[in-house]
This record gives structure tokens, sequence and C-alpha cells, in this order.
């Protein structure tokens, strides 16, 4: 352990999120009804980059939520209770075109969980799930739609995603 | 008495005696001989006794032996709560404690207020119970408080003073007649004192953790107006008046005050309320629930500073035994009481550690002086008197459990105390009733 | 912080730093009952049994609610004094329900203390949702919330509280949970109705209304009640209005944006005239709401916290 090995940096994953820019406004033809949720915490900074960037594409600013998946969770009672913070979904989700964004996929658990979410909040169009990093070892039929780097990685490593945002200089690291 | 296998004749040897009535502190050798006490000799000044003297040699040294212990007031719960206590549990565990002698307070049902229960008890206590048991008989009929019970027949049938314990007498003109009257009988009175009208639905004592807890109080006051009142009919009439378990700096005072213009006015401390505080109470165990309640820690400095200065006279447990059906409640509804006979002595003890009691002090509190406010011939290591001897082993470290009691009820607030020093042997009339912890079946 | 805790028996027990969760946890529960679907499935498949020896239909129902918004089974004993006295014991009624194997159980009784036996006893989580005149958590909690989100903030506020001390559950977890909190809390009432040592508690003792409530940022009253005390406590109502109830005259003396709480229900015209109780000082609704989301923050702290590996 300790072993730190740098996937991206601050310049990688700028390119990579006007990627996906691009493939969200290609794929969906538009963004007339399209809506940003990211799962908190990660999920949320980059899914308010892609708000930004999109706005620079389409000249249109796509509304933004916020999810917490704390409570739609399946391992309740298994650990010790993680804090819970605010969901914001100022907007209602029946048919929309919601585009999840998370940091890193991994099992899938977090997407379904973060799906059962949007389900309490309207019925939307479709879902589409955008991450930075898929690591491998998915466990649920989820796969996501817009993917910015595969990663293979062991159960004992970790990936984490550091962002400005969050206080950190821009980068991924395998851990 | 049971039939006990034990030797008729034996000897105590190398032990060191502390016999506070014959003011002996030295280490000395017993005699025991025809259930008295046949001579007692410095160590080492007569030669062992050879074994086909049929004298039994017992190895007391490094032990501290004492005349047998007793106990002014417990609670036996024979007849009426034969499932709480009975007078052989309760005596076991007397035994147990190193006690030779104990009294029981007549709230049972019936209530001893009359000849017929007092006889009752002592035949019972004559026929299964394993130390010497003297009944305390009612001041007045039912423990009512109302009329006075038959105290001279009372006295007759082997009563050794008269209380309503658990009841105060509220009355102050019955409380007056029953001291001129007790007098006739040579029966000292002992009042439990509380004032019902102060104590009100008080639950624990009135203070900080009553205030925190919101169990409703009963103030220090309750007791020390009683006592005072008290102390001034003892004045008035004359009589030898013997105040049951005080618990508060204000009885204490009144005490004092009273002693030193000469008053017949003595005093007992149970082990609970010179060991514990209301802090005890704070979580709601109900085996803190006691009447009267723990009190204050001004209370309890001043109670040991009533024993210190002898102001407090003896000391006693109020050992009350209540089952598990009367505890495993809400605090409200549980009983009132606290088992005591088999931690006393250690709790007692500790008094000395703590530089409160000299050992001597602590002894005659247990000894000679419960034996002369009751006008017992006990309490004594005299030639002649009845051999009724404890031994104490003071170095001995142990663990209280009560699943181990004697005691058939398991009511204790001091459940996993580590204690030090402890009866390894209780002698009652010449019987070695127990021996290092285990009773002489 | 790491909830560790497993029940909530009183404030007294609470440090700082779990009251700040349960606090911060219950804000973000409050979104919840914004949604048009009003529950998450956090404790599906968890059992809250309510059992209540002392009617409450409000705390009870909020208990309710806050489990069914969590998704959790919830089963409802109301048990009465008759069954009590039938010799089935506090003991013997939680075994049985024990025996259902439920994850939680909140708990109202008269007796002070009888959640304290219960937790001896039952293997559950157990919710004190009020004993006796001892302590009512889930209430102090709710209180704070909402002082919380009207003034901003908890530290160096003034709460002044009237009324009933000696008997009021309500008064001591809130003199508890503010007092840990940084507020200064001070009471007054008649000295027959404030309980000896409480100023040990950390709080100012006042007799007379006016002192108390000078300054004060939250004024809470506390329901007065006649029947208990046998015209031993304080001699009359009409006196005891005189002296202590909140009118227009005496609130000048607080702060001007004062915020004035009651744990309900009122009597009106007797510690609150009319024209106070109806003005707009008043955040009894607010109350409510907020009374389901720190229960569902304490339901869901417990829930979690109980299998800790």
């Amino acid at each position: 352990m300790g072993n730190k090995k740098k996937i991206l940096d601050r310049l990688g994953i700028g390119r990579i999120l006007t990627r996906i820019s691009h493939e969200i406004v290609e794929r969906n033809k538009g963004v007339e009804k399209v809506v940003l949720v990211g799962i908190r915490t990660g999920g949320m900074y980059l899914a308010q980059r892609l708000q930004k960037m999109i706005k620079d594409i389409e000249g249109t600013e796509i509304p933004l939520g916020v999810v917490d998946i704390t409570l739609y969770r399946d391992d309740l009672s298994r650990k010790a209770v993680p804090r819970l913070r605010e969901t914001t979904m100022p907007f209602s989700l029946d048919d929309k075109r919601v585009i999840l964004v998370d940091d890193v996929f991994y099992t899938g658990r977090s997407t379904r969980a973060a799906m059962d979410a949007l389900m309490d909040f309207g019925r939307p169009e479709c879902i589409q799930l955008a991450v930075l990093v898929d690591r491998g070892h998915q466990e649920l039929p989820i796969r996501p739609d817009y993917v910015g780097m595969n990663v293979s990685t062991s159960y004992q490593e970790s990936v984490e995603v550091m962002l400005e945002e969050k206080g950190d200089e821009d980068q991924v690291v395998v851990i | 008495m049971l039939i006990r296998k034990a030797a008729l004749k034996f000897r105590l040897y190398g032990g060191k005696v502390i016999d506070p009535h014959n003011q002996l502190e030295g280490n000395f050798d017993i005699l025991v001989e025809n259930g008295k006490i046949a001579r007692v000799t410095p160590t080492g000044s007569t030669p062992k006794a050879p074994p086909e003297s049929g004298v039994e040699n017992i190895d007391v040294s490094g032990k501290i032996v004492v005349p047998g212990l007793i106990d002014m007031h417990v609670h036996l719960r024979e007849p009426g709560f034969e499932y709480k206590e009975t007078i052989q549990t309760g005596s076991r565990a007397a035994a147990a404690g190193g006690f030779s002698s104990i009294c029981c307070m007549p709230n049972t049902n019936p209530v001893n207020d009359s000849s017929s229960v007092t006889e009752y008890i002592l035949n019972k206590a004559e026929t299964g119970g394993w130390v010497n048991v003297f009944p305390i008989g009612a001041i007045s009929k039912g423990l009512r408080g109302e009329s006075l019970a038959e105290i001279g027949e009372l006295k007759e049938a082997g009563v050794v003073a008269i209380s309503d314990d658990g009841n105060p007498v509220m009355n102050s003109n019955l409380m007056r007649r029953a001291l001129e009257y007790a007098k006739v009988f040579d029966l000292p009175v002992i009042p439990h004192c509380e004032d019902k009208d102060l104590s009100g639905e008080g639950l624990i004592n009135e203070g900080f953790i009553s205030t925190i807890t919101g169990l409703p109080g009963i103030p220090a006051a309750a007791e020390a107006v009683m006592v005072a009142r008290d102390i001034a009919l003892a004045e008035l009439t004359g009589w030898r008046l013997h105040i049951a378990h005080v618990s508060t700096a204000g009885a204490v005072r009144f005490i004092r005050e009273a002693k030193a213009r000469g008053v017949a006015v003595t005093a007992e401390a149970t082990p609970h309320h010179f060991s514990l505080t209301e802090e005890a109470v704070k979580d709601y165990d109900t085996n803190t629930k006691v009447n009267p309640p723990l009190r204050s820690g001004k209370d309890l400095d001043a109670v040991k500073e009533g024993l210190n200065d002898g102001t407090i006279d003896v000391i006693a447990s109020d050992h009350a035994p209540q089952s598990s059906v009367e505890k495993e409640l809400e605090f409200e509804s549980a009983e009132n009481g606290i088992i005591g006979l088999e931690t006393e002595l250690s709790l007692s003890l500790k008094l000395v550690a703590d530089g409160i009691l000299s050992l001597s002090d602590v002894i005659a509190k247990l000894t000679i002086n419960p034996a002369r406010i009751l006008r017992l011939p006990k309490g004594t290591l005299s030639e002649g008197a009845d051999a009724d001897i404890s031994v104490i082993d003071l170095e001995q470290s142990w663990l209280v459990d009560p699943s181990k009691f004697n005691s058939k009820s398991r009511n204790t607030p001091f459940n996993h105390w580590e204690l030090k020093g402890r009866a390894v042997m209780t002698i009652v009339g010449g019987k070695i009733v127990m021996r290092d912890g285990v009773i002489q079946e | 912080m790491i909830w560790q805790r497993k029940h909530i028996l009183g404030m007294r027990d609470l440090e700082a730093e779990e009251i700040n969760l349960i606090l911060e946890t219950a804000e973000s529960f409050k979104e919840i009952s914004t949604r048009t679907i009003k529950k998450v499935p956090t404790m599906r498949g968890k059992t809250v049994v309510n059992l209540f020896f002392e009617p409450s239909t409000r705390t009870r129902t909020s208990f309710e609610i806050a489990a069914k918004r969590l998704s959790a089974d919830t089963i409802n004993f109301t048990v009465s004094a008759s069954s009590v006295s039938k010799g089935e014991t506090l003991i013997d009624t939680a075994r049985n329900i024990e025996a259902m194997n439920p994850d939680i159980i909140v708990t109202r009784h008269s007796a002070g203390g009888a959640p304290y036996l219960l937790s001896k006893y039952v293997n559950s989580s157990i919710i004190n949702a009020g004993d006796g005149a001892h302590e009512h958590p889930s209430q102090a909690l709710l209180d704070m919330l909402t002082v919380k989100e009207q003034k901003g903030k908890l530290k160096g506020l003034k709460l002044a509280i009237i009324g009933d001390i000696s008997h009021s559950r309500v008064a001591r977890s809130n003199i508890f949970g503010f007092t840990k909190m940084g507020v200064e809390v001070r009471v007054a009432g008649p000295a027959t109705l404030i309980p000896v040592d409480i100023e040990k508690m950390g709080v100012g003792v006042f007799y007379r209304i006016e002192q108390a409530i000078e300054e004060a940022d939250i004024i809470m009253m506390l329901r007065i009640q006649m029947e208990r005390q046998k015209g031993q406590l304080f001699p009359t109502l009409r006196e005891y209005s005189r002296f202590y109830s909140l009118d227009l005259k005496r609130l000048k003396l607080a702060k001007e944006d004062v915020t004035i709480m009651h744990p309900g229900p009122i009597n009106r015209g007797i510690e609150i005239s009319p024209e106070v109780a109806d003005g707009p000082y008043s955040v009894i609704l607010n109350q409510v709401t907020n009374g389901v989301a720190v229960r569902m923050a304490l339901l869901y702290l417990l829930a979690g916290g109980g299998d800790l590996d």
C-alpha cells in the first residue's frame, strides 16, 4: 500500500470532460430535455463542470440537481452510519433525459441507489450514466453510457478522484 | 439450633484478640468449653493441648479474634414474606457475614405486635436458625401508629426493644406514651425518624440527583425534624431512645447536642449510608432505593464524623431483603431495601482503612455497643460468657458477587465491589457455624 | 464523528457533537418531507415499536410518521393501566414485544427512568419518548432545531424557561441540551416549582418572570397544571397568571425578535395571554415539522449504529 499511481492529470481530466460534453449533446440531439444530476460529492463537482462546458457548446444552461444516495444504500447497519447530506432537486424529472454523473464506476450499487432516488422525483424519459473512471468489478447489470477512462484495478486498490473544488489539485490516482 | 458437627472443646490460638468490652487487645488464646469461653490466656503462656485431651487446636494466627458480631437491625421477613427471606436463610447470611447475633424488626405479616408472633420467631430461630435471633416488637398495633401494642407481653415473650421500623410514629402523643410505657418494661424504643408530610411522595434524597432524574425528593429535614422531636420526647419521658439508620447531617447534629446534654439517646448508621451517596441513584438502579434514601456527600461526611466522635454508637445493616419481583420494576414501583449482612463487616472495615475509626472502635460498634443498648449478655470475650466469637481476616480481598450470597435475596448496590477484610469463622454458643466462608451444615 | 450510541435515554447522556450530528441529520431529512414522494427506503425491513404506557397522540404520531417515511414497519402498543394492574410488569411486556425482534422501541411511561429499565432487559435500541418528570429528549432536539433555524445558531443565545420546572421533563431535557450547545439558560417560576440545586445544571434561577426574560432570544412557556398541586405549590391559577403569564407588556423586556415556544397544549390566558399566543412570535407549527425530521434522524442513526462491527 501507499503506492500512488497517477492515472490522470489536470489536462487529462479537462480533455475527458470536454469529450463527454460533446457526446452528451450529440447523443441527445441537443440539450432540450437534458438535465444533469450529480451524485454527492465527487459527481456533484463533475456535473457542475459539465454544465458549464455544455453551456459553452450549446449556449444554454441546463438544469443541475444533486442527489445524496445515503438513504438508498443497501448496506445501512452493516457499518457505521454515513453522514447524511442534502439532496437538491429544484425541478421535476418527469419526461426529462437525466444524465447521472459520478466520479468512479465500481460495483454499480451507488448507481442503483441513485436511480432509486431519482424515481422518487418523477418519471424521467431516460437515465444515462456518465463517469470519469470505470474501474471494473461491476456487480449489477448496469453499465455507464459515457466513460472517461477504463482502468483495471484489484479489490485492494482504491481510485481517488481529486478535484480543485475539494481543495486538491485536479488528478486521479490509484492507491 | 441445627445439629452441627463441631468440636465441643477447642482452643483458638495465635490470633490477635480485640475485645473492646474488656479493653483487651493483643495475642491471646481462647479456650472454649461447653459453649462458654473457659479461659483467655496470653499466647504462648499455655502449651498446646495434647491430642488425647479431646481439645481441637485451631490455628488463627494472623487473624483477628473478636466477640461475636451483633447486627441490631435486620429484617428476616418471616412470618409472611418467606419468598424474600426466612429466619433460616437470613441467619445463614448472618453467619456467613461474621454475625453471631441479629435482631429482627417487627414488620412481618402478621406484624410482631403480639407474644404469639414473637414466640413463633423464637421457635423458628431455635429449630432452624444459624445464629442467635432477638426479636424486636412493634410500638403500635399493626405498625399503624394509632394505639400501643401489648408491649409488656412482648417483653415477656422475649423482645429486646420496640420499633415501628419502616413506619414513623407520626402521632407525637403516641410516641410520648410509647416511651413512658416502654420504660416500665425496660425496653429501648427505636424510632424510624421521618416526617411523612415532608417526605410526601418522595423516592430519593432531595438534591441535585432528584432534580436531574425528576424523581420526587425526600428532604433531609424530614429526618432531622423527627429526630429533634423524638429527642425532646426522650427528655420529657426520661427514657432511652435509639435512633435507627441515621442518614443526615442534621440528625447527627441533634443527636450530638442531645448526648452532650446527657439525654439517653443512642444511634446507629448503616454501611450503605456511610459508603454511598445519592450519586449511586442517578441511573435508576432500584437496588439503590432505600429508606431513608442515600443522601448527599455532606450527609455522608457527617455520618462518618458521627461515627468517629461517638455520636453514632452502632453500625447496623438494616438488612432488608427484596425479591426480584419487587426490584425489577420502574423505580417508583420498586420496594425500598438493601441487603447488608454479607457486606457489612467489610464495608465497616473500610472505615478503618479510611482513617475514620480505629479497628477497636469498629468492633465496639458491632459488638458491645449494641449489646449494651439492648442489655444483651453478649459482645464480650469475658471468661464465662457465651462463646460467641468471630474471626476476621483483615487481608482477604474479595469481589462482591450477589449470586454467591446466602441470603435469599440479591438486592445489593455493592455488586462487583472489591472489598478487603472478611469474617473467616463465626462461632455461636461454642459451635462453629461458619469456617472459611463455608456454612458448617 | 462516528455514531456509536445504542439508546436515546436522555439529553443528559448526549455529547455536544452527538447533538450536532442529530440536528444536521434532521436538517437533511427536512427536504424529504417537501417531496411528492415523502418516503425513502432506508429502513426497509426494520421494525419500530411504539410502546406507550401513557396516552400521547402527538408524540406517537410524530414517531410513526418518521418511521414510515424511512420505510420501517411500525407497530403501536398503547398499554393501558389496566393490563399493568393485571400483574404484567414492564419487563414482562417488553420481553413479549422483544419476541417480535423489533430494531427500535420508542417508549413513553409515567415513571421516570422506565426507559433505563427497558434498556437493561431488551436487545432493541430504546428511544425515550418521555418518562415521568425526567426527560423528553426528542422534544428538546426539535426545540433546538427550531431555534437553530430561527436564529441561525445556538451558541450565545439566551433562553428563558418559565413555569413548573419541577414537574417538567421538557424543561429538564431542554436545560441539558441547550446548555451543552452554549446557550445561556434561565429558569423562572415560584420557588415551589423550581427544584433544588438546579443551578448546578448550569442555569440562572429567577423567581420573577421579568428578570428571566430580560434580553431573552427565546422564551419557552411551560404548561401549568393545577390539578397535580392541590393548592400547596401556588394558591390559585388566577394568582399564578398574574405573576407569571407572558403578556405584551412583559414581552417588551425580551429582545425584539424573540421567539416564543410552548411544548403545548397551551392554557390560553393562563401562561400566555391570547395576544401573545396569536402574535407573530410563535413557531409552534415549525415545531411539528421539525419533530418529524428530528425523529427520522434519531431512528436513522440508531438503525445504522446498531450492528457496528
